[in-house]
């Protein structure tokens, strides 16, 4: 189950990952592959609710799971109030990290009522951004956070 | 390469046995590292996420039996009062992605002499349950970790579990990076206050060929502790921490140099010891 459609993937090979079968066999090209080592969570999706480095998972380990990616976070044209918070705090460059980011975030709003500035630093520990745009991604995690205790 | 993917421990053992050279993976954070680099090929691999007996934890009397399919991430929501040590070294591992999938057995089927988990394990003397379709043994981990990445692993065995008793007193464990995340361990160090047979153990992690007790250190602290008020004086933490950078056996290499582990070694072992003592009189207090 891919976003809530079950989707069968012809042609992966068993040593592919989970990020290379979203990409290149389901044509979701929404999670980023940069470097394949973890190192970076710009690859980041939920696989059973739980997020991960899809580039860590094996396409074989998620048959039969299910695997939520950003392509799958909007309702219809209603972008997810985290996408939206990230858009208005201009939370994004050249937006190679911003899928990898926003999961982050959303995983972490779903985990915390209210988490501190270091709970969010911590959260985000494992998302890069290459544009160094780190203070606006903070200003859009608080301000989805501020919108949704109104 | 093929997949298997057992959903029983039995049916992961008898695929382990016909395909004795076959690749592990569990949460696949240290493999797929491998595998995505080009650096390990497998023909066949099998996938032990479907085994549920592996993914959980029991405990019997004061022992914690520890599935080696654990992961970080849970370890520390429900062991945190239990092995407190443990739960903090998970809370340095990665990232919160690497945490949610990668496992107490994979870090100690690695093997690696920066492993997060192992110094916590080791000063607690936890003891590792391999099982075959021959069969289960059980050995200390001080003696399943032989090297730098090797350990006594055989090729049709599984790490079935980690057994560590209830902490017996204060633990710590910490660890000198260059971030407050996403750091392999310049050097670690798990301090274990067992109060009941006033015993203090000592682990060093990334700062020898594998994770090292610090023997000499412990037995000056255990017997200089006054163990009724947690007291221990200035000169014998001073010569505890000495002992504990004198037990490392250190290298230099792209993370630190051997001199800079050894210092660093011996503060982590001053304060680890003395915040340990802190919470011991607090608690008697
Ligand atoms: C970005 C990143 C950051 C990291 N940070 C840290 C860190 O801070 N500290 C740290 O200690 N580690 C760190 N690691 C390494 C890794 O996450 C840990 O070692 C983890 O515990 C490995 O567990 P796993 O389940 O993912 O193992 P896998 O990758 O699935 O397996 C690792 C090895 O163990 C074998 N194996 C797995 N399960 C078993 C079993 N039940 N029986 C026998 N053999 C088995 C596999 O065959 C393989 O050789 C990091 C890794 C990445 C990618
Ligand atoms: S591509 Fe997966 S973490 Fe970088
Ligand atoms: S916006 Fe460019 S990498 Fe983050």
């Amino acid at each position: 189950m891919v976003n809530g459609t079950a989707r069968v993937a012809d042609g992966v090979l068993e040593s592919d990952s989970l990020l290379t079968m979203l990409r290149e066999r389901l044509d979701l090209p929404g999670s980023k592959g940069a470097c394949e080592q973890g190192e970076c969570g710009s690859c980041s999706v939920y696989l059973d609710g739980v997020l991960v480095c899809s580039c860590l998972v094996l396409a074989a380990q998620a048959d039969g799971h299910g695997v939520l990616t950003v392509e799958g976070l909007a309702d219809g044209d209603r972008l997810d109030p985290v996408q939206q918070a990230f858009i208005d705090a201009g939370a994004v460059q050249c937006g190679f990290c911003t899928p990898g980011l926003v999961l982050a975030a959303h995983d972490l709003l779903g985990r915390h009522r209210d988490p501190s500035d270091l709970e969010i630093r911590e959260a985000l520990a494992g998302n890069l951004c290459r544009c160094t745009g780190y203070e606006k991604v903070l200003d859009a995690v608080r301000l989805a956070l501020a919108r949704r205790s109104r | 390469m093929t997949v298997l993917r057992p959903a029983t421990l039995a049916a992961a053992l008898a695929a382990r046995s016909e395909h004795p050279g076959a690749l592990l993976v569990a949460g696949g954070t240290d493999a797929m590292v491998a595998i995505n680099s080009g650096r390990l090929r497998a023909e066949v691999t099998v996938d032990l996420t479907g085994v549920g007996e592996l993914a959980s934890w029991s405990r019997s009397g004061s022992t914690i039996r520890i599935g080696s399919g654990l992961t970080y991430t849970r370890l520390i929501a429900e062991l945190g009062d239990l092995c407190p040590g443990l739960a903090m070294a998970s809370r340095t591992v990665g990232s919160p992605q690497i945490r949610n999938r990668g496992t107490v057995g994979g870090n100690v089927a690695t093997a690696s002499p920066a492993g997060d988990a192992l110094p916590p394990l080791v000063a607690a003397g936890a003891v590792i349950e391999l099982a075959s379709t021959d069969g289960v043994r059980r050995v200390p981990i001080g003696a399943f970790l032989v090297g730098p990445k090797r350990s006594l692993l055989a090729p049709n065995e599984l790490i079935t579990a980690i057994e560590l008793p209830v902490a017996r007193g204060p633990q710590q464990f910490s660890k000198v990076g260059p971030r407050n995340a996403m750091v392999i361990a310049v050097c670690s160090l798990a301090v274990d206050v067992d109060v009941a047979s006033r015993r203090v153990a000592v682990a060093i992690g990334s700062a020898g060929p594998t994770t090292l007790r610090a023997l000499e250190a412990e037995a000056v602290a255990s017997a200089a502790i006054d163990w009724t008020t947690g007291a221990l004086g200035d000169a014998d933490l001073a010569r505890f921490a000495a002992l504990v950078a004198q037990a490392a056996r250190p290298i230099d290499d792209v993370r630190g140099t051997a001199a800079y582990r050894r210092h660093a070694l011996a503060v982590l072992a001053r304060r680890s010891l003395g915040w340990s003592l802190e919470a011991l009189r607090r608690a008697v207090a």
